[in-house]
């Protein structure tokens, strides 16, 4: 479908036309005509077969919920995940802190150290649940590829913590090394086919 | 007076009670999946197979809740407003035969537990009376939105008493007693609803609004006034509010059934089977109507009773009238 209906803003060209609505009766006899015609008219029977039909069809639509679960969509924005690299294992995470930057809410926290190989280390990473709001700018600025946002949008628990202990975010060892990551197709991730659509910088200008 | 009649009318009484409790609690299941399935939902699933043991959950709930007594209410009138709901709708059936004589061990049972001449007077009487549960219930709760359901409560039942009394003459005319198993042989031939069509439709709308069911349930209408008249009430006390009601669609369906669809026919068993039947149709019918229509405002309610209803009724009673004097 075009877009160029919507985008006329030349009220009056376009091929509107206000709703029908009869005129109000006035005489008493108008009134009176118009209650016998819906009276007569059976619509209250339209409704009770209507009703009826769907009864008899049984197309339920009914998600019994803990047990059945609708699937969401791959960019859905729920509790973050810290992802390792393929193969060796490592952590993603460089400790550059663009997240914490970014974090509008203020909500992650980190610490960083040098270790011996003078590589940066994270030695602390949480995410306060109580305050992130979920909109996906850690995950989008992340140069790494290494917190995403995953799909696990259960949150009941004692402790909000439970969620956002950098442990508990983090892909463990061997999942990653037996190539069991899950590379998320969510929120911040790179989207499938990427190298198609990537696009030439335009020089032209 | 011998006391194996008044032990007989006893156990009468009980069975009465249990069964029309016991239904009424299995009214709001079938009234949750009936609805639900209308609506293409599941309705109760959870607790025990299909939802079925939904009942049991919400009577150990009703029974174990606090009964809470809010500041302000006139405590003996709201505690006394859902007994009489209750009680004035099982009152009601005792004139009310649920199904033809039948013979146990040899000794046989008329399942009607006063057969008194005046039937049909004395249940619609008596169940003219529940009004009070709702209008004391909602007067005595201290609550505006109770108090405005009182107000509906009132207005409705007193209004709609009018149509049933007067829908009901015209049968009363053609059978020539007030009893409701005369009612039920004179229907041997053909059925009431054939002879007296007009009453027919009269009487059910008139007990829809009775009843408060849903195109007329204004008087406890959720979406505007809360639970009208059951706002302020919790645990069994709301309970018999419903029993109430319940216990009040099976018994109006009994009188429906009796007065209009043949009852019980000729007395045999399939005749008992098929009153079963019709009261469990006139019940659906109560579900069904709740799935698909909307409800109407109170004054669109009262101009259907006043200025539709009533004239209509007076013009078939006068009809019903010359045709009774001039055949005979």
């Amino acid at each position: 479908m075009s877009m160029e209906q919507f985008q006329d803003r030349n009220v009056g060209k376009q091929n509107y036309f206000t709703v029908d609505i009869e005129d109000y009766p006035v005489t008493g006899m108008d009134k009176f005509r118009r209650v016998a015609k819906r009276t007569f008219r059976g619509e209250l029977f339209v409704g009770l077969w209507v009703v009826l039909r769907e009864m008899f069809k049984f197309d339920i639509h009914t998600v019994q919920y803990p047990k059945e679960k609708l699937p969401i969509g791959p960019r859905y924005r729920a509790i973050h995940q810290m992802q390792r690299l393929w193969e060796s294992g490592t952590e993603r995470c460089i400790g550059c802190g663009l997240c914490e930057k970014i974090c509008i809410s203020d909500c992650i926290r980190m610490d960083t150290r040098i270790d011996e190989n003078s590589r940066k280390e994270v030695t602390e990473y949480s995410i306060n649940l109580g305050r992130c709001i979920f909109c996906g700018y850690c995950a989008e600025v992340c140069p790494e590829l290494a917190i995403v946002h995953g799909g696990e949008y259960e949150n009941a628990s004692e402790q909000r913590a439970h969620f956002t202990l950098y442990e508990d975010m983090l892909t463990p060892v061997d999942e990653a090394i037996s190539g069991k990551q899950k590379e998320f197709p969510g929120f911040g991730a790179i989207t499938p086919y990427e190298d198609e659509r990537v696009k030439k910088t335009p020089l032209a200008y | 007076m011998d006391v194996a009649f008044i032990i007989e009318t006893i156990i009468k009484i009980v069975v009465l009670l249990l069964v029309f409790s016991a239904l009424a609690g299995f009214g709001t299941y079938f009234e949750r999946k009936v609805l639900a399935f209308m609506q293409r939902r599941l309705g109760p699933m959870h607790v025990g197979p299909y939802g079925l043991l939904q009942i049991a959950a919400d009577g150990v709930k009703l029974f174990t809740k606090e009964d809470i007594i809010p500041q302000n209410v006139v405590a003996p009138i709201f505690k006394i407003a859902p007994v009489i709901t209750a009680a004035t709708a099982f009152m009601a059936a005792a004139a009310i035969p649920f199904l033809p004589e039948f013979t146990l061990f040899g000794y046989t049972v008329r399942p009607i537990i006063a057969d008194v001449n005046i039937g049909v007077l004395y249940v619609v009487g008596v169940m003219a009376i529940g009004l009070y549960g709702p209008l004391l219930g909602g007067m005595a709760s201290a609550n505006k939105w109770s108090l405005i359901s009182a107000a509906r409560a009132a207005s409705v039942f007193i209004s709609y008493e009018v149509v049933t009394g007067l829908a009901l003459l015209s049968p009363i005319m053609l059978v020539g007693s007030l009893s409701l198993i005369d009612m039920n042989n004179y229907q041997s031939d053909s059925w009431m609803v054939w002879s007296q069509p007009v009453a027919f439709v009269l009487f059910v709308i008139a007990a829809f609004a009775e009843t408060g069911r849903t195109p007329f349930h204004l008087i406890a209408n959720d979406h505007e006034i809360i639970d009208g008249f059951g706002t302020e009430y919790s645990g069994m006390r709301w309970g018999l509010f419903f029993i109430g009601e319940y216990a009040n669609m099976f018994f109006i369906s009994f009188l429906t059934a009796l007065i209009f669809l043949g009852g019980f026919g000729d007395g045999s068993f399939l005749g008992a089977l098929a009153l079963l039947g019709k009261v469990a149709f006139l019940f659906f019918f109560f579900l069904w109507t709740r799935a698909a229509w909307p409800d109407v405002r109170p004054d669109q309610l009262m101009w259907l009773c006043w200025k539709v209803l009533m004239p209509i009724a007076i013009l078939n009673i006068v009809v019903t009238g010359f045709v009774v004097m001039f055949k005979g």
